[in-house]
């Protein structure tokens, strides 16, 4: 809990990682319409795939950073030596990470969807989808980051690893949506994607610790 | 398990694993190649294209089964710190993306005449191509450190995370009604495929699995010759070092 303070007020401090993280997320989106052409139509029908695939790019940008600067500092090696239990304090950090992130990737989500026209019946949908969705992209990802600390080029090896993980995260987010503007009850996706979150809670969770304990063996 | 960790007794087995699964390997695929292109019946409905099955097949359970071997060597590096087993691992990898990519490029070109399109977002298909991404990404990953060892502990976790494409690959055409058919051969009420045609493909999985275990022990053997070389010029180099010194 304590650290999850510390992490949350080193985030403020900073609030380099969260600010840049939104603009991808927004410049992101403001690109589309540039390059599809503004017509509403299209974009509509587009606007799910494109606000799924630019908040997973998102998210994936500030990974690198999740676990690095504690790795560096040394801090993580005093984590890993304290009386807490690691594992709680990884979820501790990725709990900071989605704070710092997926929130405010949720929060710009609406006002980026009304941007690219999506029909405003699909919107709770969204937003729910989102919800669901980031906490497992925060924990997955920080599965790729932990195995990538202290590797070189770290950065672009997180992508390849947690790329592949994050599509089917993407798939029903996105088919959730979709349902709700073919008219479909969404509901079965939107289960698949809570269920995916709670898989992901513990076996990322254990995972990345397991990963970092390695890392500092 | 441990009696095989030493690596002078492993490069001993190997050495007699070597020409008998080289032997079969040729016989098998000798005799397959001729039963599957040139011995069995056209397909009634996809004429000559169905010969494409007998590679496209048994790359696609080899993509498989060579993951699977990943996956279980991978424990035993991270349970027992096996070292063989990683070299196993690590040399099974870009043997599994191979066959991956084989897969992959026959279904493609099998698809263009029967489904009129290279490539299609099917369940299975994108399993597969995230199978090769697991691949690549534990390539990757065991190259991208100074020191091997975590290189390796680390592909290893990854190795096991990714496993849990592999019952999704299994059963993507089950769950997920798109274009890929079901399976024919593994099912519970029998192979619903002729036996003129299951024949020749059993025979090719045998060819591609021997190619496998030739393929394998040579480069665990040469990764073990090459550890022994370093080895020896690290010993050599410090001998010099004290020499001087």
């Amino acid at each position: 809990m304590a650290l999850l303070v510390r992490d949350l007020r080193l985030a403020v401090r900073q609030s380099s990682d969260g600010v840049m993280v939104l603009s991808f997320y927004v410049i992101a989106i403001v690109l589309f319409p540039l390059g599809l052409g503004p017509d509403p139509q299209t974009l509509a029908s587009l606007a799910p795939g494109l606000l799924c695939v630019a908040a997973l790019l998102a998210a994936i940008l500030s990974l690198e950073g999740l676990f690095r600067s504690d790795y560096e500092d040394g801090s993580l090696e005093l984590m890993a030596v304290s009386p807490n239990d690691l594992a709680v304090q990884v979820l501790a950090k990725i709990t900071a990470h989605w704070i710092t992130t997926g929130l405010p990737l949720i929060l710009a989500t609406p006002f980026l969807a009304f941007l690219l026209n999506l029909p405003v019946q699909a919107l709770f949908t969204l937003m729910l989808a989102m919800v669901l969705a980031t906490p497992s992209l925060s924990l997955i990802g920080a599965v790729g980051a932990s195995l990538t600390v202290g590797a070189r080029r770290s950065g672009v090896l997180i992508s390849v690893l947690v790329l592949p993980l994050y599509i089917p995260v993407l798939i029903f987010a996105v088919s959730a949506i979709d349902a709700v503007l073919l008219t479909y009850s969404p509901k079965p996706h939107l289960m698949l994607l809570g269920a995916i979150f709670v898989a992901a809670l513990p076996l990322c969770t254990i995972t990345s610790t397991i990963a970092l304990r390695q890392a500092l063996e | 398990m441990h009696r095989y960790a030493n690596p002078s007794r492993f490069i001993r087995i190997a050495d007699t694993i070597f020409p008998w699964a080289g032997g079969i390997m040729i016989t098998a695929f000798a005799i397959g190649l001729y039963l599957a292109l040139l011995k069995s019946p056209a397909d009634y409905q996809q004429s000559e294209m169905v010969r494409i099955m007998y590679i496209h097949v048994p790359a696609a359970w080899m993509a498989l089964f060579t993951y699977a071997f990943m996956a279980l060597s991978s424990a035993a590096v991270l349970i027992w710190k096996h070292p063989i087993a990683l070299l196993s691992a690590k040399a099974a990898a870009p043997i599994g993306a191979s066959f991956t990519v084989i897969c992959l490029a026959t279904g493609s070109l099998w698809g263009k005449p029967m489904w009129g399109t290279w490539w299609v977002w099917d369940a299975r298909l994108t399993s597969v191509l995230i199978l090769l991404f697991l691949y690549l990404g534990y390539i990757a990953l065991i190259n991208a450190f100074d020191e091997t060892e975590r290189g390796g502990k680390a592909a290893s976790l990854l190795a096991l995370v990714g496993a849990v494409n592999l019952p999704i690959i299994k059963y993507s055409v089950d769950w997920w009604n798109t274009l890929h058919q079901p399976a024919s051969v593994f099912r519970l009420d029998g192979p619903a495929i002729h036996p003129d045609m299951l024949w020749p493909l059993i025979i090719m999985a045998i060819a591609f699995k021997m190619f496998l275990l030739t393929t394998l022990v040579t480069r665990i053997k040469s990764e073990l010759i090459a550890a022994r070389v370093q080895n020896v010029q690290r010993s050599l180099h410090g001998n010099l070092a004290d020499g001087r010194g």
